[in-house]
């Protein structure tokens, strides 16, 4: 009986549900795509980008990522929910907001 | 061989703390189970137990606080009586519905209002729903067996179990007990060993999750399931208890029930008080006999309903009334569980007594049977909802 | 060791995308970055009381928690943390776990200055080696915008609508932080969003590595209870910062720390004008209404300058 998060869907028993609803892993609810919310998405442009990453930890969504060496690399838009107040903080105007029709 | 001693009922079950040794306590003072935290406080402050005690604001913070303990990978217990209990009322659905067996010492008192500090059971009965397992005792030495076996039960079926016995009747009153060894406690109880809990580094859960209609109900069947399992575990670990103790127990306990035409069920310290009158009323020549209830949660339905089959006349005592206008919880549980069995011979009638503290005496209990005697005489009921030594 | 955002923001983040807060909420971005002052090395216990935050980060089956985490009931984080920390104490004394292990509590406004308070003040009161975290949006977000305790004056809240008798939340803001002090913990102090996070980075270590009991009393702004846009927060934050309307500090053993004095105190209007929850003090007549919040901050900034003996 498997009491992986991954196979508590809805349609799982009585039976092989988890106990007390718990669940035995951490961070599952990065499979939950939350950017389908958006109705405008943030746009960078790396040339205006000075890697100030003022805009990385104002994100309510973790969708600024940023390596080990520091760089803020493109947005992660299966999280980003397109709040806008990332290019709002940007001191260089190098993220626009923009319609996003997908 | 155990050891004699004589103890209150409440010292009995802080001595079956002190003998199992758990993790934590989070508890609150009330009468009248507030000698159980203070005479497992001495034991903490004098290093006679390596439990840590929290000593919380509030019974809600009490059984939050044990959530806590308890989803961390510890045993948690902790003590309470009427406004007490029902003010946590709302944590003992978590702790049950997070399947945590969490061990709670409850000494019946009933509920205000008028505020009263005597027993009845008006404070168990009012979370009878909350998904505890729920054990009576009638003594001193019950309480205590009970409370030892308590922990072997829960962690089964990995649900909370309630220990109760009645106020200041059994917690304040001093009787001869039999003791079993301290070593022998913790063999038998054994050591907790959860599979998944907080602070296991190995592996990060998460536990109270908001669960919606897609899981919320596979999540309470489950749990219902589990009480069920814990009819079978609380009789095996009866037997177990018994090879160690001689002492037996069941989900309940019948007196003079085999050739019984009339009968009652009862629930705690009053089936002594019932034990006596029926001797008296069987020298008599009158067939009379009692059901103990010791398991309320999961109840007996099967076993209940084969001791009251052949009755003539029952009465269920209830020591809390429903204010559903026609009977007292347990009766309608009894005759719930009749129903169920296909069982509609017996006339039954459904007596409130004892409460806040209402004395019960043999003569109560024998006006009860004098009552039955004419229904099983008569094969009319009369009134199905009466009060027991009410001033009229 | 001095701030720097780059090694603040190139560790690990610790709470999950995927939750399901609005777009532009402030209280992801509280927790994330408390979260994220946690040591690498060290586990943690996240406890969370029945709030927005909640119902969105542990939705079953996803937890948006990397660290165990639990969520009891809407008014006892406290408490149920405080038995997780009891547990963790046993655990060590038997010699049942080595690791090292940190407890935070996240609440509302709701859930702290109001239900969860007596919860609260008991667990810092018994000395508990936990953080509790208040994220405060100022109502009751997560049921529709009800006021709390913590609402500021005049606030129009579902249950304090602006009406033709009332104006709006009649009652100040309870000041929190101050009562927190009033405990005599080792740690307490009041931050937000604000430039690069030192200042809230800096006390969320503080409060974690205090041994004892520490409260952080966060603002955090809720787009759609204030009504400003969503990518206004940081502005939001900072005029709030400005006009001294919520000023950062610390108590430290007692000691009152200001964190931040700004070069030229904003008039308070500055941070009403931007919410729309505020927007009848502008009418008209009202004037009176932005006075009297004017009186109210001027004399709470005074009384801190002093116990800062600034």
């Amino acid at each position: 009986m498997s009491h992986l998060a991954k196979d508590m869907t809805a349609s799982v028993t009585w039976k092989d549900i988890t106990p007390g609803g718990v669940i035995f892993e951490g961070g599952t609810s990065k499979v939950v795509e939350t950017g389908d919310w958006r109705t405008v998405k943030p746009v960078l442009d790396s040339s205006k980008c000075k890697q100030c990453l003022l805009c990385a930890p104002v994100c309510p969504d973790m969708s600024i990522p940023v390596d080990k060496e520091g760089k803020r690399g493109d947005f992660n838009y299966f999280f980003c929910k397109g709040c806008g107040i990332c290019a709002n903080v940007c001191p260089f105007g190098a993220i626009t907001m923009v319609g996003d029709d997908q | 061989m155990g050891i004699r001693e004589r103890l209150s009922g409440n010292e009995a079950v802080a001595y079956a703390m002190k003998q199992i040794n758990p993790d934590a306590m989070g508890a609150y003072p009330i009468t009248p189970s507030t000698e159980i935290p203070q005479y497992f406080s001495a034991y903490v402050d004098n290093g006679e137990v390596d439990t840590e005690f929290i000593a919380v604001e509030s019974e809600h913070s009490a059984m939050s606080a044990c959530i806590g303990a308890q989803a961390a990978g510890c045993r948690a217990i902790s003590a309470t009586s009427s406004c007490g209990l029902i003010y946590m009322a709302e944590m003992l659905y978590v702790a049950a519905s997070d399947r945590l067996p969490i061990t709670l010492a409850v000494s019946c008192r009933a509920l205000s209002g008028p505020i009263n500090i005597n027993n009845d059971h008006s404070d168990v009965m009012a979370v009878r729903d909350a998904g505890w397992l729920i054990l009576f005792a009638e003594t001193n030495q019950e309480a205590y067996d009970n409370y030892l076996q308590a922990m072997r039960i829960g962690e089964a079926v990995s649900l909370p179990i309630m220990i109760c016995q009645d106020g200041f009747i059994t917690s304040h009153a001093i009787e001869n007990i039999e003791l079993v060894e301290t070593e022998k406690v913790r063999e038998f109880v054994g050591e907790y060993r959860p599979k998944h809990f907080l602070l296991n580094p190995d592996e990060p859960i998460a536990v109270g999750p908001y669960s919606t209609p897609v899981y919320y109900m596979e999540t309470k069947r489950q749990q219902a399931q589990a009480t069920l399992d814990a009819r079978a575990v609380i009789k095996n670990v009866a037997q177990e208890f018994a090879a160690m103790t001689g002492r037996q127990y069941g989900l309940i306990e019948t007196y003079q029930m085999d050739d019984a035409e009339e009968a009652i069920v009862i629930i705690g310290s009053s089936a002594g008080t019932a034990r006596e009158a029926i001797k008296q009323l069987r020298r008599l020549g009158h067939k009379v006999g009692m059901i103990k209830v010791r398991s309320f949660r999961p109840f007996p339905v099967e076993e209940i309903a084969a001791a009251l089959q052949a009755v003539k006349a029952f009465a269920v005592m209830d020591k809390d009334d429903s204010f559903n206008g026609h009977c007292g919880p347990l009766f309608a549980e009894t005759a719930a569980a009749l129903y169920a069995q296909g069982i509609s011979g017996p006339k039954g009638i459904s007596y409130i007594y004892g409460l806040g503290g209402r004395d019960v005496r043999v003569e109560s209990i024998q006006h009860v049977f004098s009552e039955l005697e004419k229904i099983a005489q008569t094969g009319n009921p009369g009134a199905t909802y009466r009060y027991l030594d009410v001033r009229e | 060791m001095s701030y720097s955002l780059k090694e603040n923001i190139i560790k690990e983040d610790r709470f999950a995308g995927g939750h399901r807060m609005c777009a532009g909420c402030g209280c992801p971005i509280a927790v994330r970055t408390v979260l994220r002052a946690l040591e690498p090395e060290d586990h943690a216990v996240v406890c969370s009381a029945t709030s927005c935050l909640e119902v969105s980060s542990f939705m079953y089956p996803y937890t948006s928690y990397q660290d165990s985490f639990i969520h009891n009931a809407f008014e006892n984080a406290a408490a149920t943390l405080s038995g997780v920390e009891t547990a963790y104490r046993v655990m060590k004394k038997m010699g049942k776990i080595d690791a090292s292990y940190k407890f935070i509590a996240f609440g509302g406004d709701g859930g702290t200055y109001d239900i969860g308070f007596q919860s609260l003040s008991g667990a810092m009161e018994r000395g508990h080696d936990m953080v509790y975290v208040c994220y405060d949006n100022e109502a009751y977000m997560n049921t529709g915008i009800q006021r709390s305790s913590s609402t500021p004056q005049f606030a129009d809240t579902t249950t304090t609508p602006v009406g033709k008798m009332i104006p709006g939340k009649p009652q100040q803001k309870k000041n929190l932080t101050k009562i927190m002090v009033a405990h005599g913990i080792p740690y307490v102090a009041q931050t937000t969003f604000f430039g690069n996070f030192k200042d809230i980075t800096e006390k969320s270590q503080k409060a974690i590595y205090t041994p004892g009991p520490a409260f952080l009393n966060i603002m955090a702004p809720c787009p759609r209870g204030w009504r400003y846009p969503s990518e206004k927060l940081m502005e939001i934050t900072k005029l709030a910062i400005e006009t001294c309307v919520w000023p950062l500090y610390e108590v430290i053993e007692g000691k009152y720390v200001l964190n931040y004095r700004p070069k030229e105190k904003l008039p308070v209007q500055e941070y009403l004008k931007v919410q729309g929850r505020f927007s009848h003090m502008f009418h008209p007549g009202n004037e009176w209404m932005i006075e009297q919040v004017q009186q109210e901050v001027d004399l709470n900034w005074k009384e801190l300058l002093k116990l800062c003996g600034t």
